[in-house]
């Protein structure tokens, strides 16, 4: 039995049932990532010691019936912008090159509560800023399908460590599709909830309104277990909701019971493929493959047709607009007074200030404080900021418009499959215009889900993305479900390069 | 001067409320930890944490708001103003720029001319940034975050005032609220309390206002009457002189009586206001506004009519012990064990006074409880002990709010009720002074005092001085 090769929720059974132990599946996970980090570099740290200790105390609660949940005993990896007690948290940058946090992130303690085994921090674009993983500090991560690309970004080394099976799943964030493209890219699954389903706190903030922590997993049975081990109201974070509170007449669907989603059932159900989406822009076999993806949910018995959303071309500038500005002010506490990178050579505050920063950031992040503190200077938050703030309300209106006739929708994760590496980054406009099919869920606060749905003639995945309204995390699961059943599984990397 | 001015002040002053916890985390807000002790991932800025709004800070807000009757925003929002200082650890300061917690309000002060009302423009809340302590040993400088993320509230006048006296009966009357309201101490000298002075000059009967300065540092009445005057007169200067204002903040130096220019208006920075994400907006019911208008407090005006009728005491005492919120509570509360009002203002005007003077302490401060009050009262009523007696153990229960029973009982103070050993005291007094009875009794009545006194002498004071008064007059008799 390749262990490696297990679903998180496979290995979870199979150590409950003393089939596999929690040390067995950390040292395969480990010996994964001996075998493959130098060519892919998912991680940013690897703590192995902590990890081969955590494994032996998980195993100890499980022996004695006290960890029960699907994930005990399951190695994880989370993305470096979490903050994790006593493990380095970098976000990808210089700047917290040295930064030990003093508290986990909510997100990570529910998953330790449930025995999840944390290997390690993934790598990322520096504080989540970049769709490829190559603004990393850290070096880039390569796809684990071909070497010569980008897993995607801004959560690649997640991405890229579920691919590689250098982890049984990972944590990621999603500000503006940092989860959903990576995951389309690597041939996974990754979803970004409702915003204010799962905690923020102690995440290392990028674009507040707009980040969420998700699953990003083997399949739809993995995100649905994870999601339900995250989410929960925290009171630590203003912005998280208490679903529970809510009462909706939605037949169940806005529960919190994930994984009771997980039937193969989509018939009746109202699937919408926005017009606008499948513009020039679209690579022609992106644009077969989830077009593909659509007449199999029609096979399945649901109802798919085309409609218009609007505002489409809007949402790229108001979305720079909006997380800029919020990036701005978040990442002015990195000034190297309290924590992480400080200049060697300074006169005094204000050159120390100076200095920090401009050797702490890289030019990715650069050019967001810069573009983000310019719509906000006076004179020109009127123009800019606010008006972003009226067309994120406008597309929240397309979408609730769409919502009344349609279940769920349709649509690409990202325009073509991975880039090769080093493609992107020399023309920073058009990596952000490749953001248009996930930040308008972003936007909206709406949940997405990505799921994969065929190969490019080169060997790289393409992902369908399915975007729910608000709460609908359950009618995206088992629609992601009933698919993946009726797609058939989806390869690892190496199956597919043995098949060759 | 050949002309007449006249000087336009407005205040922002900012107050520390007295919430247990700081505004967004759960941190205690108490004074003297060991640096850095008082904090936690929120009020250290600590990447990922989030800020999460303490309500009682808002009902505090909310009741001074509805005191100096200002309209109530029903839904209000937090908003970043971002500048870098090394106290402030997010290097943004949350606060309220868009909409603030209270608008459109007012007081009324009393002025020479009469009645006046001072508008207030608005009321919002804030967080308090860490202290800079620089070492000069080291050249070094450290900070101390005790005190991030403490409410404050930033209370902002118009431009209503024209003389120090109406600043200084300006906040008087906002300390007198807040601190009825309980929101906070209102402390100058300690910083629970502090105003910048918006300062303007024009020549008298012009409509438009003349540039403004605005002054800090300002940490007492003094240093703010003073400072008023002197720029008041720097500015009046500069005009006479034909040279103009220049829009800046200065900075009061009290020791040198004089202000310093910190930055100029083309030095102002721009803080790149925009609403906090972290936080939602607050939702401010009819009903929660009720609930605090119910609880507002009977203030002084209300209670220096009420003590006028239920305690029939003079004008004058009611005026001193309704000046603070402290004292009266005392007042009242002796008063309903031990009902001598009169003989309770009397310790509180007289005794306490001077002894809060003496030692530099706010009424606030008084230690001492309202059952001991009474009791040194009841046992002076009683001729237990006799009034210096009193004074002498009211000295220590201010102190230590000793109980006067057990001190006097442990001390020995008690009056001498032995009529033989007073017979005896009193006869031993007049055969040692037989030259000044020889006055008294030739018509000199008032050395009759040296006696008493040479008799309360002998008796270690512990007489009730009256019975040796007739006493003695009995025997020269």
């Amino acid at each position: 039995m390749d262990i490696w090769k297990l679903s998180a929720v496979e290995l979870g059974k199979k150590i409950k049932e003393k089939e596999v132990t929690v040390s067995e599946a950390l040292e395969a996970a480990l010996l994964q990532i001996e075998e493959k980090e130098a060519d892919y570099n998912c991680y940013i740290t690897v703590d192995r010691a902590a990890a081969r200790e955590r494994a032996q105390k998980v195993q100890k609660r499980i022996d004695s019936g006290e960890l029960t949940s699907a994930l005990a005993g399951v190695p994880v990896a989370v993305k470096d912008n979490m903050c994790t007690q006593g493990l380095l948290t970098t976000c990808g940058s210089k700047m917290l090159e040295n930064f030990v946090p003093t508290y986990s992130a909510e997100a990570v303690n529910r998953l330790e509560a449930a025995g999840a085994v944390i290997i390690g921090k993934t790598n990322m674009d520096e504080f989540a800023m970049g769709s490829t993983t190559e603004t990393s500090a850290y070096g880039a991560t390569k796809n684990p399908w071909k070497k010569e690309h980008v897993p995607g970004g801004s959560s690649g080394g997640s991405a890229a460590a579920v691919a590689a099976g250098e982890c049984f799943f990972a944590l990621g964030s999603d500000t503006g599709g940092s989860i959903r493209q990576p995951a389309s890219f690597c041939g996974i699954v990754g979803m970004k909830p409702t915003y204010g389903t799962v905690s923020r706190y102690g995440l290392i903030a990028y674009g507040s309104s707009l980040d969420q922590i998700g699953p990003m997993s083997r399949d739809v049975t993995d995100c649905a277990v994870i999601l339900e081990t995250i989410a929960g109201c925290d009171k630590k974070d203003s912005t998280s909701i208490d679903r529970k509170a809510l009462s909706m007449n939605d037949s169940g669907w806005t529960g919190m019971d994930f994984s009771a989603a997980l039937r193969e059932d989509v018939r009746g159900m109202r699937i919408g493929i926005p017009r606008d989406y499948f513009t020039d822009g679209l690579d022609d076999e992106v644009k077969a493959s989830v077009l593909g993806a659509a007449k199999t949910f029609e096979e399945c018995g649901a109802r798919v047709e085309e409609f218009d959303l609007s505002f489409v071309d809007y949402a790229v500038p108001a979305y720079y607009t909006i997380a800029a500005a919020e990036a701005s002010s978040n990442l002015e506490r990195f000034d190297g007074v309290k924590y992480g990178y400080r200049t060697a050579g300074y006169e005094d505050l204000h050159s120390m200030y100076r200095k920090t920063r401009s050797e702490g950031f890289g030019t990715e992040v650069k050019r967001r404080i810069m573009l983000g503190s310019f719509v906000l200077s006076s004179g020109y938050y009127d123009a800019y900021y606010l008006k972003a703030l009226r067309v994120k309300a406008l597309i929240k209106k397309a979408f609730d418009r769409a919502f009344e006739t349609y279940d769920l929708i349709l649509a690409p994760t990202a325009p073509t499959a991975a880039p090769r590496l080093g493609s992107s980054l020399s023309d920073p406009i058009q990596m952000y215009l490749s953001d248009v099919y996930t930040i308008s869920v972003n936007l909206a606060g709406l949940p997405g889900i990505t799921v994969p749905c065929g190969m490019t003639q080169a060997g790289l995945p393409v992902g369908v993305q399915l975007i729910g309204n608000c709460f609908m995390e359950k009618k995206l699961i088992q629609a992601a479900y009933t698919y993946e059943r009726a797609a058939g599984k989806f390869p690892v990397p190496s199956e597919r390069r043995g098949a060759k | 001067m050949s002309r007449q001015y006249e000087t336009v002040i407005g205040l922002e002053v900012h107050v520390e409320l007295a919430t247990k916890t700081k505004i967004f985390c759960g941190c205690s807000t108490s004074f003297g930890g060991a640096p850095n002790t008082h904090t936690c991932p929120v009020c250290t800025g600590m990447p990922g944490s989030l800020p999460v709004l303490n309500r009682q800070v808002v009902e505090y807000a909310m009741a001074v708001g509805i005191a100096a009757n200002c309209e109530i925003t029903r839904c209000l929002k937090f908003d970043r103003k971002n500048y870098f200082y090394p106290d402030n650890p997010q290097n943004y300061q949350i606060s309220q720029l868009y909409l603030p917690i209270c608008r459109n309000g007012y007081v009324e002060i009393e002025t020479p001319e009469g009645i006046k009302q001072v508008r207030i423009h608005e009321i919002h809340m804030e967080e308090d940034a860490g202290k800079l302590v620089h070492d000069d040993w080291s050249d070094t400088s450290l900070v101390d975050y005790n005190r991030s993320g403490v409410p404050l509230i930033e209370i902002v006048s118009e431009p209503d005032m024209r003389s120090a006296q109406e600043v200084i009966a300006y906040l008087e009357k906002l300390r007198l609220l807040i601190q009825y309201l309980g929101a906070s101490d209102c402390k100058l000298q300690e910083g629970s309390m502090r105003a910048d002075v918006n300062l303007s000059v024009r020549e008298a009967g012009a409509e438009a206002y003349g540039t403004r300065t605005e002054m800090k540092n300002l940490n007492s009445f003094r240093a703010i009457t003073r400072a008023i005057e002197g720029e008041s007169a720097r500015q009046i200067e500069l005009l006479e002189s034909g040279r103009s204002v220049v829009q800046e903040t200065r900075k009061w130096d009290d020791g040198k009586e004089m202000s310093y220019a910190m930055r100029s208006k083309e030095d102002a920075q721009d803080y790149r206001y925009f609403p906090d994400p972290d936080l939602v907006p607050v939702i401010i019911s009819e009903a929660w506004i009720e609930k605090v208008r119910a609880s507002q407090p009977e203030f002084r005006t209300e209670k220096m009519e009420r003590y006028k009728k239920e305690y029939g005491i003079p004008d004058y005492d009611i005026g001193i012990l309704t000046q603070s919120k402290h004292m009266a509570d005392l007042f009242e509360e002796t008063v309903a064990i031990c009902p001598l009002p009169k003989k309770v203002s009397n310790w509180l005007m007289v005794e306490t006074m001077r002894l809060l003077k003496e030692k530099n302490m706010d009424a606030q401060d008084i230690r001492y409880s309202a059952g001991n009050l009474a009791k040194l009262i009841q046992m002076v009523e009683d001729k237990e002990i006799n009034g210096t007696i009193a004074k002498e153990v009211f000295e220590v229960m201010f102190e230590q709010d000793t109980d006067p029973e057990i001190y006097v009982e442990e001390h020995g103070l008690k009056t001498v009720t032995d009529e033989n050993a007073l017979n005896r005291a009193v006869e031993d007094v007049i055969a040692a002074n037989p030259q000044t009875v020889e006055e008294y009794r030739n018509g000199k009545e008032k050395v009759l005092g040296f006696l008493v006194g040479q008799t309360m002498k002998v008796m270690k004071g512990q007489a009730d001085p009256a019975l040796v008064n007739r006493l003695l007059k009995e025997k020269l008799s």
